[in-house]
């Protein structure tokens, strides 16, 4: 390429990104930057200057040793390894089994799948939370009925129960865009390859996973990579079922938690910042992770 | 024989996925039937089905809870009106803002990355990808002082800017774009095109499908940020609809009533905009991922 | 197809245009004074006052409610000039709400709350306008003692003008107490009951219904409830008389909570909260409510079936709680308004004549009644207040547990940090650990962070 056309493309490749990089740049980048920065230092809501004071890692090796981010930790990424797998297979089947149903149908279930999304979950969790109610939810009311269980279970008051409910909702608003693109990947799939590998003999489950699985291989990895952003979103049904009890809080709730609620801790904007780059780099390695499998698909 | 054990499983699956859609549905139908019941049904230990008697009680409570101006333009309020309206009308306002902005910066962006071979493509096109996953809540402290320094805090803008800048958009209008032929392209340059010219009468057109699927999906995302809200909005008069729903339902005395009509009013409303764009969607977001 | 989307557009544009306006318009209102405040400072004296302020009210009675609220504040800006916006807070994510507008530089001019949050939290932080210069010999006479000390720090800076108090009580459904034949172990003149009469009760309700009560603690929630159960079963107390420690591992306490978890029919439930306890309490489902006062029992419920009854139509009845002598040491709520220091002397001093005018006026009355709770004062500026309650039997009958307030121990350093641990602390006593192991750990971490 000569000079003068790669001047040529400069000028027109960033002036078409500018306005998208003003947003970009202004409100994630910056922010990002004074976040990883401030984790470096002791600066606290009390305090007026924007730094603090630099205490060089002190804020990440406490964070080592305070085991409720440790638990926090461990709970967001139960919550990611459980639910981008989960979400994935079961979105596979759904299409699998509606896309070669009659259109009309099609479509209702890729609207009914795609509802919870839609709802958004400050509606959602008010009727989960009826739901899981330990003295009237339906849950208990249902299991009990048919004698499933005889005594209530406190599906939200319960550490053992209480993260997969959170799982369970994550898991209904998450599953609706996976569904659509893989109906529409299984469609696209090459009949002629189907055609031929079936004259060869092989049965539906081979000419299903020797044949249309890596056909579908770029939209399975687009799914991984929306799923786990979903997954890392779950804040609000955090929020309002459990506010971090019961053995539900994760890192994004305790970065909150540890910046505005009121306890003496409360203000700790050095310590909240050094949580927030700890998942960054996890949550970045992440995504790298991901675009490295999809090139190398 | 083999064409038998199919049909089974055939049958077998629709029914579990009949019964699946029926659990999906369940939230939604709770949420609008409740928003009409009754005290005595809402509140029974044996949950009631279907409504013994429908009322319009909870909407007029929850309207009488709280109000606020309908509207404000240049500091002159308007009459004052249900907050809960005018919840609505600023979650409208953001949202709204949001996807215009958002399609806007994201279509020329991606454009930009997929097509155009300018220096320091890659090492931005990887920082997109590497802030992509990143939630808000990694940001929250400098994102609320910097609202704070740049008199946003409390105001919609705080919720709508943060949202734009979410490199999503972009990433996914770069994915549409690799799909335009760069013969095309080429073709419009030799006809002495501007580049702007070019990009809005050749590559919109082109990618328009995906500016369609993007569009509802921040529509979609931004209407439901709780997140975002809960920290950048203080004044009931700026709250958005899940946000002044989730208010309602921290409060002390917890009436389900009053919460899934809210609830209903929060949603109700986003569904009908997907549903009527639904086809717009589900083709903008299948066109979009398959090039991956 | 075309249609509607133009309709769409077009009705999205009018919308965004109003909305816009608005968008456009909140800033100045808080956070840029200048437009709001007339700035030249007055000659000599105190500074002019602003001409609008704000107020974030938790939902103290109908202080929660916007009509009730409305009412008061526009007949303060009539006689004063000053408008009022008012926001309503909530207790699950108020303080979040309260900490994120401090930091964005932008804190109402008032608060409505206890010296918990106000004296030990925000005032201790420097946040707060002392207001002791509101406060002379007349005020200090006609204030109660243990109310005025609760307000000021030990620096003597006075970070909270309080306006009402009462002592949390709990609730029983009295007619489920009849139906098990549990009723003769209350004392319904006296609103007072022995331990021994309570898990009594609570056997034969259990006996009868299953649920009886939760011992919530999904959150801080209502937590005066729980505190005040614990401690009054067996005596057990939960800080120093000097309010410098805590000391809820008191072997009385371990054992109460010992009690508690090995009752059939008393549920450690950490998906509840204060509010979901009365939500439950009043559909009938539990029979006692820990979280309970004088604003709840005069509170119609959601049914509307009245005051005083639950969604069945059951006659509530408010109690002490049980002590091993019948002579239980309630929780007091104090509640007052405290002036965040934003910097102008206009807005503190236009907030000043604010609450100058709700807590010591002639309009005291009104301020309190709409709390729904005892004044804490005898007079104001010579209005009598100790009988703007004479006419409202409820209130009237609820005066026999006033003189059972304990000590108001809220004001102990590391208070906020203190609660936090109480209610987890009570999480993993609900999860069968063992009582005095978690009991001792947690309090021990809520001294910890105390002195630290």
């Amino acid at each position: 390429m000569s000079r003068a056309l790669q001047r040529r493309e400069n000028i027109a490749g960033y002036l078409f990104m500018l306005p998208s990089l003003i947003f970009f740049a202004g409100f994630v980048i910056i922010p990002m930057v004074i976040c990883i920065l401030t984790s470096l230092t002791d600066a606290n809501m009390h305090d007026k200057s924007v730094l603090g004071s630099f205490i060089g890692l002190k804020n990440f090796v406490e964070l080592w040793q305070d085991a409720t981010f440790l638990e926090a930790l461990r709970n967001t990424f139960l919550i990611v390894i459980v639910s981008v797998p989960a979400v994935c297979a079961f979105s596979l089947w759904v299409g699998s089994a509606i896309y070669k149903m009659h259109s009309a149908a099609l479509s209702a279930f890729r609207c009914i799948f795609y509802l919870p999304v839609v709802t958004g979950s400050v509606a959602v969790t008010v009727v989960w939370k009826w739901m899981y109610n330990n003295y009237y939810g339906i849950f208990n009311y249902v299991l009990k009925g048919v004698g499933v269980i005889d005594k209530n279970i406190n599906w939200l008051g319960d550490s053992k129960t209480a993260l997969w409910c959170i799982i369970l909702i994550l898991f209904t608003t998450s599953v609706g865009q996976p569904i659509v693109l893989y109906v529409s990947a299984l469609g696209n799939v090459d009949q002629t390859l189907i055609e031929a590998a079936e004259v060869d003999g092989a049965t539906d489950m081979q000419a299903f996973w020797r044949v249309k699985w890596p056909q579908m291989m770029p939209t399975t990895l687009y799914i991984l990579v929306i799923t786990t952003i979903n997954s890392f979103q779950c804040f609000a049904l955090i929020q309002l079922l459990t506010s971090g009890g019961s053995g539900t809080n994760t890192v994004m709730y305790y970065i909150y938690y540890t910046a505005f609620k009121l306890t003496e801790q409360s203000g700790h904007f050095g310590y909240a910042n050094a949580m927030g780059v700890i998942l960054a780099i996890f949550i970045g390695a992440l995504s790298a992770l991901q675009f490295k499998l999809a090139e190398e698909k | 024989m083999k064409k038998k054990n199919i049909s089974a499983y055939r049958i077998v699956s629709t029914v579990i996925l009949i019964i699946l859609a029926f659990l999906f549905l369940f939230p939604l139908y709770w949420i609008v039937t409740g928003a009409f019941k009754t005290g005595q049904d809402i509140n029974s230990v044996t949950p009631v089905f279907i409504p013994t008697e429908l009322t319009l009680n909870n909407f007029a409570k929850l309207f009488a809870k709280r109000s606020a101006p309908l509207f404000r333009i240049f500091g002159a309020a308007g009459p004052n009106a249900p907050a809960a309206i005018r919840w609505l009308i600023n979650t409208v306002f953001m949202s709204v803002m949001a996807m215009i902005l958002t399609c806007a910066t994201a279509s020329m962006a991606g454009y930009a990355l997929a097509k155009k071979r300018f220096n320091g493509r890659v090492f931005m096109f990887s920082l997109i990808i590497c802030a992509m996953a990143l939630p808000k809540q990694v940001i929250l402290i400098p994102l609320l002082k910097e609202m704070s320094a740049l008199k946003l805090y409390d105001t919609l803008w705080a919720v709508i800017f943060p949202t734009v800048g979410w490199p999503f958009g972009v990433f996914l209008m770069k994915q549409f774009s690799e799909g335009i032929p760069g013969e095309i392209l080429e073709a419009t340059r030799i006809d002495g095109a501007s580049e702007l010219k070019t990009f809005t009468t050749v590559v919109v057109p082109m990618i328009k499908p995906g500016i369609g699927a993007l569009a509802i999906f921040t529509f979609i995302n931004s209407w439901n940020d709780y997140f975002m809200q809960l920290i950048m909005l203080a004044s009931g008069e700026f709250f958005t609809i899940p946000l002044g729903i989730a208010t309602l339902q921290a409060e002390t005395s917890i009436d389900l009533g009053l919460l899934m009509a809210g609830a209903a009013l929060a949603s109700v409303p986003i569904i009908i905009v997907f549903l009527i764009f639904q086809k717009y969607f589900t083709q903008g977001i299948t066109m979009g991922a398959v090039k991956g | 197809m075309k249609k509607i989307l133009a309709f769409l557009l077009a009705a999205v544009m009018v919308l965004s245009l109003a909305a816009c306006g608005g968008g456009a318009s909140s800033t100045p209102a808080a956070s840029t004074p200048a437009a709001s405040t007339p700035q030249e400072p007055a000659e000599g004296g105190s500074p002019a006052a602003a001409s609008e302020i704000t107020l974030w009210t938790y939902p103290i009675g109908d202080w929660g409610k916007e009509d009730a609220v409305k009412a008061l504040t526009d007949a303060f800006t009539a006689e004063t000039g000053i408008a009022v916006k008012v926001e309503y807070l909530a207790y699950a994510d108020g303080d979040d709400k309260v900490n994120a507008a401090i930091t964005a530089g932008n804190a109402p001019d008032l608060v409505m709350e206890g010296p918990e949050r106000l004296v030990a939290n925000w005032g201790a932080n420097g946040y707060m306008v002392d207001l002791s210069d509101m406060l002379d010999a007349t005020d200090k006479g006609e204030i109660n003692e243990a109310v005025m000390s609760a307000c000021v720090n030990a620096a003597g800076e006075c970070y909270e003008y309080p306006l009402v108090m009462t002592a949390h009580c709990m609730a029983v459904n009295l007619d489920a107490f009849k139906e098990a034949g549990a009723d003769g172990l209350l004392d319904l003149e006296n609103h007072t009951w022995t331990t021994e009469d309570f898990i009594e009760a609570v056997k034969l309700l259990n006996a009868k219904f299953g649920d009886v009560a939760a011992v919530y603690c999904a959150g801080q929630g209502g937590d005066q409830g729980t505190r005040a159960l614990v401690n009054n079963l067996y005596g057990g107390t939960f800080t120093d008389a000097a309010h410098s420690k805590y000391t809820w591992d008191d072997p009385k306490n371990v054992q109460a909570l010992e009690q508690l978890a090995s009752m059939a029919g008393i549920n450690f439930d950490a998906s509840l909260a204060g509010g979901d306890e009365i939500a439950l309490f009043y559909q009938g489902i539990l029979k006692m409510a820990f979280c309970w006062n004088i604003a709840q029992q005069l509170n119609p419920n959601a049914a509307d079936t009245g005051a005083g009854l639950t969604m069945n139509g059951e006659e509530i009845v408010f109690m002490g709680f049980p002590s091993e002598d019948g002579k239980p040491k309630l929780q007091g709520g104090i509640w007052g308004f405290g002036v965040f220091d934003n910097g102008d002397e206009g807005r503190i001093e236009a907030a000043k004549q604010f609450i100058k005018y709700m807590c010591d006026s002639e309009h005291t009355v009104e301020a309190v009644k709409t709390a729904n709770y005892f004044p804490v004062r005898s007079a104001a500026e010579g209005t009598d207040l100790s009988t703007i309650w004479a006419d409202n039997e409820i209130m009237d009958e609820y005066q026999v547990l006033m003189p059972h307030l304990g000590d108001y121990y809220q004001v102990t350093t590391g208070w906020a940090g203190a609660r936090t641990e109480w209610w987890n602390m009570l999480q993993k006593v609900g999860e069968g650990a063992d009582v005095a192991t978690v009991v001792a750990e947690y309090a021990a971490n809520a001294n910890t962070a105390a002195a630290g």
